[in-house]
């Protein structure tokens, strides 16, 4: 009979969740429509090949074409003035003339990155041309290979993200809203009066949450790894899992202490907001935490979504294993912990 | 034989506000017990504390023979509280929230959906509960209460915003609860519903029980007089005066040009000397109501 309580509590909480368009929309549609939004755009911003505008004929890039192929898009330019506008305005990173044995190269210093990259490359070409007139045999060879896990494809920092975003406005307004609604319909109350513990009702309603949560990860992961993202799961992703239930839990116990203050629906998702939003921003779900400015680096680690952003990353996109998802599900299980014993606190059934 | 509830002494505050201050009663097996009073008389917490929800200050509870406080998981399979129509799972249809009650008591589906039939629910069975009717969600509401069969019955203000047809059309089934020999007690206000429907009833106010007893001995305890009208134009003022006064005495007699009204504690004689005068067109004959009863021991002053 305990179990059938449970299953049919379980079963009720879940089709109630599912029959929620807006909460469907919100926990699902929409972060996946940002992943497919911002995925998009900055798909082609993780390998930058250097554009050039070859005026006149140059030899040099013709010679060297078949080396540099991976890393100069070459096109002809008209002349040199329109080709040095080209360069000014960004749209071109780099116009090349030849002179004879004169090579010329007109870049930008607007990005100084994309400027030294030009410079190196260019300086290589004449040094491998003078190298070949010379007949100089190759005591050296030099191979780069690059080091993918190192650094990141915009989809590989972007999917966890909006993941644990995902996951933590889920866990945060879910917990939140139902106990502000339950209590306001009285439906906690008729609950206590039924002969079932109050650890099966719980039970059922953090079961229902973990679930949604599993669900979301799983779209996020079929999203992601379609070939038009590309991203590549690496050996340990499976521990994203238990990260994601670890993250679950604390941001319910978040959306319970939300919840055991609010009075109204209203009061509860607008606190919820103040609380989540903010937190996308600083804890690495909006703002990847690699490209942040130092001060948003620092105050994440009072943020419990970075562990929960980080810890997806790091099993699922940087090839890392038990060592960085254990200590991230131990901060997510103590936070969890730590609010939901506040929460019992000051936990009230109804208004009086 | 022990009372289905008995209360002595009854007392719970909240802060400084005495919300309930000493009160006792009994309610015998089988009996429909009404709890009257105007908003915030007590009522509500009496009830709370009954169904195991308050704990008490002072004084002794039992209900069906056990303390309903600490939460007592022996009593609540017996007891059925009706608390509200929104006390629902969030969009699920009427015949789902009723299975998912009914399996929180361990009872099977079919008997859920048998229940629903019972409130004549039947072809409202696939709508979800937020598209029903005020009267169709507190008919679900009471389903939901009755599906583990339980002996005592709560039902707090079940007919609170329902029109007319439907207050009336829940009577019925408030009657057939308790012909079924459950034992149900009902907090209302309106008098009328607790006339129709109570064997007794307690009228609260300030936390205290006023006067209890059957409907219709709390009416003729009041001694009021009986208000006789006829429509006007058949008897003169005068000849209304004489009449009443030689029945035996009058409470007033008044004609508002549409009704003539006699007030007399001695109906008999006024209604034979109207009779004698072929004066009966449109005869109402009004004695006092539970209304009165109440208005008079809990005053008329408006209370916001």
């Amino acid at each position: 009979m305990k179990g059938a309580a449970f299953r049919s509590l379980s079963g009720a909480m879940f089709r109630g969740y599912v029959r929620d368009r807006t909460a469907l929309l919100f926990s699902i549609l929409i972060p996946i429509l940002f992943l497919v939004l911002f995925g998009s755009i900055y798909k082609s911003s993780s390998t930058p090949k250097l554009s050039v505008l070859e005026v006149g004929r140059v030899a040099l890039l013709d010679n060297a074409a078949g080396g540099l192929h991976g890393v100069l898009q070459v096109t002809k330019g008209d002349n040199l003035a329109t080709a040095l506008s080209q360069v000014r305005k960004g749209n071109d990173d780099a116009a090349v003339q030849q002179r004879g044995n004169h090579l010329i190269v007109h870049y930008s210093i607007a990005d100084q990155t994309t400027a030294s990259v030009v410079q190196t490359v260019f300086a290589s070409i004449v040094q491998q041309a003078d190298q070949a007139q010379v007949g100089a045999t190759h005591a050296y060879q030099l191979t780069t290979e690059q080091v993918e896990n190192k650094s990141l494809k915009p989809i590989q920092y972007l999917a966890p993200g909006f993941l644990g975003w995902a996951i933590a406005s889920g866990g945060a307004f879910g917990a939140a809203i139902t106990l502000v609604t339950w209590r306001q319909t009285k439906l906690l109350r008729r609950l206590r009066l039924a002969p079932i513990s109050t650890a099966s009702v719980v039970f059922a309603r953090v079961g229902v949450s973990v679930l949604v949560a599993l669900i979301q990860m799983a779209v996020f992961i079929a999203v992601a790894t379609t070939p038009y993202f590309g991203l590549k799961l690496t050996s340990d992703w499976w521990l994203a899992i238990p990260i994601v239930v670890a993250g679950t839990l604390a941001f319910m116990s978040i959306g319970l202490l939300i919840g055991a203050f609010a009075k109204s629906q209203q009061a509860a998702s607008a606190v919820a907001n103040i609380v989540i939003l903010p937190m996308a921003f600083l804890g690495g779900s909006f703002i990847p935490l690699n490209f942040a400015p130092q001060w948003i680096q620092d105050v994440s680690y009072a943020m419990p979504l970075r562990y929960l952003v980080i810890g997806t990353q790091d099993v699922m996109a940087r090839g890392e294993g038990v060592g960085a998802a254990l200590p991230a599900i131990g901060i997510l299980l103590g936070i969890a912990a730590v609010l939901s014993l506040i929460s019992v606190r000051v936990f009230s059934w109804d208004y009086i | 034989m022990v009372a289905t509830i008995a209360v002595r002494d009854l007392k719970k505050s909240y802060g400084s506000v005495l919300a309930v201050d000493g009160i006792s009663f009994e309610v015998e097996q089988g009996e429909f017990f009404g709890i009257l009073g105007p908003n915030g008389a007590g009522k509500t917490t009496t009830l709370e504390i009954l169904e195991g929800l308050r704990e008490p200050d002072a004084g002794q509870v039992t209900v069906l023979g056990m303390q309903p406080w600490p939460r007592n998981a022996a009593l609540l399979p017996r007891i059925g509280v009706q608390l509200q129509a929104s006390s629902f799972f969030e969009r699920l249809t009427a015949r789902e929230q009723l299975r998912t009650f009914a399996s929180l008591y361990g009872v099977s589906q079919q008997r859920a959906d048998e229940m629903l039939s019972t409130v004549g629910l039947d072809d409202r069975a696939d709508a979800r509960t937020e598209k029903l009717s005020g009267g169709q969600a507190q008919r679900l509401s009471i389903a939901c209460t009755l599906v583990h069969d339980p002996e005592l019955v709560f039902l707090d203000e079940p007919t609170g915003a329902l029109d007319p047809q439907a207050r009336r059309n829940l009577w019925d089934l408030l009657r057939q609860i308790n012909s079924d020999g459950r034992t149900v007690v009902l907090t209302t206000h309106h008098m009328d519903e607790a006339e129709i429907l109570c064997d007794r009833v307690a009228i609260m106010d300030h936390g205290k029980i006023l006067q209890a007893g059957p409907p219709a001995a709390l009416v003729r305890g009041l001694d009021s007089p009986v208000r006789i009208s006829v429509e006007s134009g058949q008897l003169d003022l005068a000849g209304a005066r004489k009449l009443a006064a030689s029945a035996g005495g009058t409470d007033g007699v008044t004609d508002d040009g549409v009704s003539l009204t006699i007030a007399t504690r001695e109906p008999a004689p006024v209604l034979a000397g109207l009779a004698e005068q072929h004066a009966l067109t449109g005869l109402r004959v009004q004695g006092a109501t539970l209304e009165d009863v109440f208005l008079s021991l809990t005053g008329r002053e408006y209370r916001a």
